[in-house]
């Protein structure tokens, strides 16, 4: 056993070296690495209307609300929302959860969540895009494997373009981050759109004003 | 040695079935019609495709510089870096790290380069139980095929086959057709999976040198759900997919979505720097395979742009009436007829003649690579290595005879044209003739080109 490891760490070491000699033998003129001018990307006057009309176009629900507090009467409106019994919230300002994401050990535990209320960082507008923080998220499953998600952002948080968004994400040191554009999806059969594919079913935003 | 695969002879089926080829024909045009709506919406599309294209240019040249940054950068946010010269290497790699986890499932998410490896198999005999978690994917591993384009694994199969196929896997009502119903069987067969998963693999979208991370796009979350339950995940990358900044995201995850599906973005476009806590491991394999041997080529270096986004089959004339699986490779269309050759010269070598040469692939290639040049430079290269057939060949030989002695050409139209006159049907319409299969010889002109342009001339 220990040989076999050690046998197949140096060809590891091995492999490495050989692909390195191989580029580095072959020297190629190396041009300089373009920057994105900004001022020749698309910017939008009104970006709250573009990410809730892109948002739509992915299939997510927008939701304008003026503070966390008005976050529940939208939910208890959707059937879904009001005969669910298994709901994490990361926003307690907003909803009240009954699960404590915090005292599960087991991702695995989390099969049968009902909901997941998320926190949300910022909008983007050109693509109804979320960037939501791994840090926040006491584990990663939540975002996925929920039913249903909702996620909260503060309307004051927004980016016209992908440019904008990787330039307020410049030298983010956690180890996880994700955009999520509208509910998870599919069209591989036929090229049919089915909402609900392996993460959530549904995608419901809330915009909230006073955040 | 590698069978040698005849394009035509492979497409054969699959075209002399006109409603499925006509099918498949519009169920890409119609994926190529959203991309083209996505790309007029920006402005600046023009200007991010050569931006794109100046980046890949620039890391490909610079890439062993990168390699070590993202290496180290990785490797002090904990995770593991294997590097592995070929897929039998890496395919070693990746069963060791199952092996030392004594781990017996898996659930995988979309990788080509994993395909182009023949992970699935090669576990598959070491008694490895793979999961592919995609759909497209789930429904050609349930069928026993390959997948038959990059982005879109089961276009070439019907609903009321992928019915048919859930019905005896699943266990879906007989004669269910309806996608919805189906995509809703495979979600609650695929979430036991997911539970049951004892480690995830992944392919990877972009690997970024700045910070070490990686960066994988899904529609459907199962990257996502398939790394967030095992403690263990494993990356497979072919070196290539190297960026030297975060920043550089912005320009990419502008463009793929738009050039492959007509998306603004992927519903999950997720960021994986390191392991997921300190008692997980993130494993990354760096695959070369041939693509240092690739970025050697002048001609055909700018294939490695390749973001495997499959604008270029969406579009290809060929590849829309043909199907993906007349290609017998991992990557098909256009693009795949660049870099088969690249693997095998003689086995993939009637590959680059699947093509017209319309040019369309090069036009809504986001990292614009210039995929008719390259098709119509491979066609250089295996004349000038005597790879073409015989009867080809042959008559190339005596076309450049031809137009080398003008009283001879003059000699032979006359005769041509003659014989276009006087032949009858069964002389020129018979089984030796593959030419006339599906097409009439023209009627002769009454007057050449060449006695027209000196009646012309003088006046």
């Amino acid at each position: 056993m220990t040989m076999e490891t050690t046998k197949s760490t140096q060809s590891d070491t091995s492999a490495r070296q050989a692909i390195l000699d191989r580029i580095q033998t072959k020297r190629v003129d190396i041009p300089p690495l373009p920057d994105v001018d900004p001022e020749r990307v698309i910017q939008f006057d009104q970006p709250i209307d573009k990410f809730v009309e892109m948002l739509a176009m992915v299939g997510g629900q927008a939701h304008q609300v003026d503070s966390q507090a008005d976050v529940r009467g939208v939910l208890d409106e959707i059937d879904v929302f009001k005969t669910a019994t298994r709901v994490v919230s990361l926003a307690p300002d907003a909803v009240a959860g009954t699960i404590d994401a915090t005292q599960v050990d087991d991702p695995h535990e989390l099969a049968t969540l009902d909901w997941t209320i998320a926190r949300g960082e910022f909008m983007i507008a050109e693509n109804g895009s979320i960037w939501v923080d791994g840090d926040t998220l006491p584990h990663r499953v939540l975002l996925f494997i929920a039913q249903y998600l909702a996620i909260v952002v503060p309307r004051s948080q927004i980016v016209s373009n992908m440019h904008q968004a990787y330039e307020r994400i410049e030298g983010f040191g956690g180890r996880f981050g994700v955009f999520v554009s509208g509910p998870s999806k599919t069209a591989d059969i036929e090229q049919s759109l089915v909402l609900g594919a392996h993460g959530c079913r549904k995608l419901q935003v809330f915009i909230v004003g006073d955040m | 040695m590698l069978p040698i695969v005849q394009h035509p002879a492979a497409a054969k089926e699959f075209v002399n079935d006109p409603n499925r080829s006509r099918w498949h024909d519009q169920a890409l045009w119609f994926v190529r019609s959203k991309r083209d709506k996505q790309a007029g919406s920006l402005p600046e599309w023009e200007y991010l495709r050569e931006t794109a294209s100046g980046i890949k240019t620039h890391t490909i040249a610079n890439m062993a510089h990168y390699l070590q940054e993202f290496e180290r950068n990785a490797t002090a946010r904990g995770a593991v870096v294997h590097w592995a010269r070929d897929a039998e290497h890496h395919n070693e790699i990746v069963l060791r790290i199952l092996r030392d986890h004594k781990t017996k499932r898996i659930v995988k998410s979309k990788s080509m380069l994993t395909e182009e490896c023949g992970l699935n198999h090669y576990l598959e005999d070491n008694g490895i139980d793979v999961v592919d978690t995609d759909l497209g994917e789930r429904i050609v591993q349930l069928r026993n095929e390959p997948p038959s384009h990059i982005v879109l694994p089961a276009i070439h199969i019907k609903k009321e086959e992928v019915g048919q196929t859930f019905h005896t896997h699943l266990g879906t009502d007989e004669g269910a057709s309806d996608p919805k119903y189906l995509t809703e069987a495979a979600r609650g067969h695929l979430r036991d999976k997911f539970l049951a998963g004892e480690i995830g693999i992944t392919g990877v979208n972009f690997a970024i040198a700045e910070t070490g991370g990686l960066v994988v796009c899904t529609n459907e979350g199962n990257a996502d759900l398939g790394t967030s339950l095992p403690r263990v995940h494993i990356a497979c990358m072919g070196i290539e997919k190297l960026l030297p900044r975060q920043r550089d995201l912005g320009v990419f995850t502008r463009l793929l979505a738009r050039s492959a599906t007509g998306q603004p973005i992927t519903t999950y476009t997720s960021h994986f720097i390191g392991p997921r806590d300190e008692n997980s491991e993130l494993h990354i394999v760096l695959v070369d395979n041939g693509r240092t041997r690739l970025r050697e080529s002048e001609t055909f270096r700018a294939a490695m742009h390749c973001i495997r986004c499959g604008a270029c089959m969406n579009t290809c004339p060929v590849y829309r009436r043909s199907g993906g699986h007349s290609y017998r490779a991992t990557v098909p269309g256009p693009i795949g007829s660049v870099l088969s050759p690249t693997r095998d010269q003689n086995s993939y070598k009637s590959l680059p003649y699947a093509c017209s040469l319309c040019g369309s692939c090069s036009d809504v290639c986001p990292v614009k690579i210039p995929l008719h040049h390259q098709l119509l430079a491979w066609r250089g290269e295996l004349v000038g290595k005597k790879l073409l057939p015989a009867s080809k060949r042959w008559a190339m030989t005596m076309a450049s005879y031809l137009f080398r002695f003008p009283r001879l050409f003059r000699l032979v139209g006359k005769v041509g044209r003659f014989a276009l006159r006087i032949l009858p049907r069964w002389a020129t319409h018979h089984r030796f003739n593959a030419w006339t299969i599906a097409r009439e010889l023209p009627d002769p002109p009454k007057e050449t080109f060449r006695d027209w342009h000196r009646r012309h001339r003088t006046k």
